[in-house]
């Protein structure tokens, strides 16, 4: 059953592309950021610099992000672990870690769907926020202002309205 | 997007071909980059780069102000489309 707004996410450790493995619980952030997204959708890829900007902006406020693929590596080459650490390293670097859902459990717990969605947690890790990052893909200037919105209310403790969108992009691509 | 180009350009939508690629042998045979793929008389209203693989992928397109987008520049397709043998 996935994650309803309100719950507690589920906890998770995944390998990073940077050598590290990162924890869901490890650190006390104000608010957690987790994405869904991959190398090859170009939905995800046409949102990307906008979440990547979320992460700079908030990083001063504390606030963690973590992105995560999930894809099927044999059916889409592009999206395997080695592409991923090449992508991080041709692009000089995320701002936050890039991780790796290899038997997709994490993303079918958190009920992920597609590439794209994003999830907004508070500081006790429950769920506050999931969906789009704005209304439109294919305008930079929306500057993810939906789950900036999301971030402002977690961070000034109040309840992001909206709590849910439709997430918009590729669907995951789940092994057979 | 592409019915709405084709009846601009005073063409019938319902001569629109669809084919499904579910396969990498098809992709291949089809010289299948991703999905959609537009080919307007056999030719991809935006061609490939030289070398891009074939493979069941969702397609990523480069607008003409260099935006990526799941789909392709709508001038590109309206192009395709006047250039194209009745």
């Amino acid at each position: 059953m996935p994650t309803a707004i309100g719950e507690r996410a589920p906890d998770f450790e995944l390998p990073a592309t940077h050598g590290e493995r990162q924890a869901l619980s490890a650190e006390g952030a104000p608010a957690t950021v987790v994405y869904w997204t991959c190398n090859h959708c170009p939905y995800a890829l046409a949102w990307h610099e906008r979440l990547l900007d979320v992460a700079r902006d908030y990083s001063d406020r504390g606030v963690r992000v973590l992105a995560i693929s999930s894809n099927d590596p044999e059916r889409y080459s592009a999206d395997s672990f080695e592409a991923m650490v090449e992508r991080v390293e041709q692009e000089g670097g995320w701002p936050h870690p890039y991780l790796y859902d290899e038997t997709q459990q994490i993303a079918r717990e958190w009920g992920a769907e597609r590439t794209p969605h994003v999830f907004v947690l508070d500081s006790g890790l429950q769920l506050r926020y999931r969906g789009a990052p704005d209304a439109d893909y294919d305008d930079p200037s929306q500057d993810a202002a939906w789950l900036r919105a999301a971030l402002d209310a977690v961070l000034a403790g109040q309840e992001p309205d909206p709590s849910e969108t439709e997430a918009e992009g590729c669907t995951i691509k789940w092994k057979p | 997007m592409l019915r709405e180009a084709m009846a601009y350009k005073g063409l019938d939508p319902d001569s629109i071909e669809m084919s499904e690629v579910d396969t990498e042998a098809a992709a291949r045979r089809h010289e299948f980059v991703g999905s959609p793929t537009i080919r307007v008389n056999g030719v991809d209203v935006q061609p490939p780069v030289e070398g891009e693989p074939t493979g069941l992928a969702c397609r990523v397109y480069r607008r003409r102000d260099g935006r990526t987008s799941p789909l392709p520049d709508p001038e590109d397709l309206r192009e395709a489309l006047a250039a194209a043998p009745r």
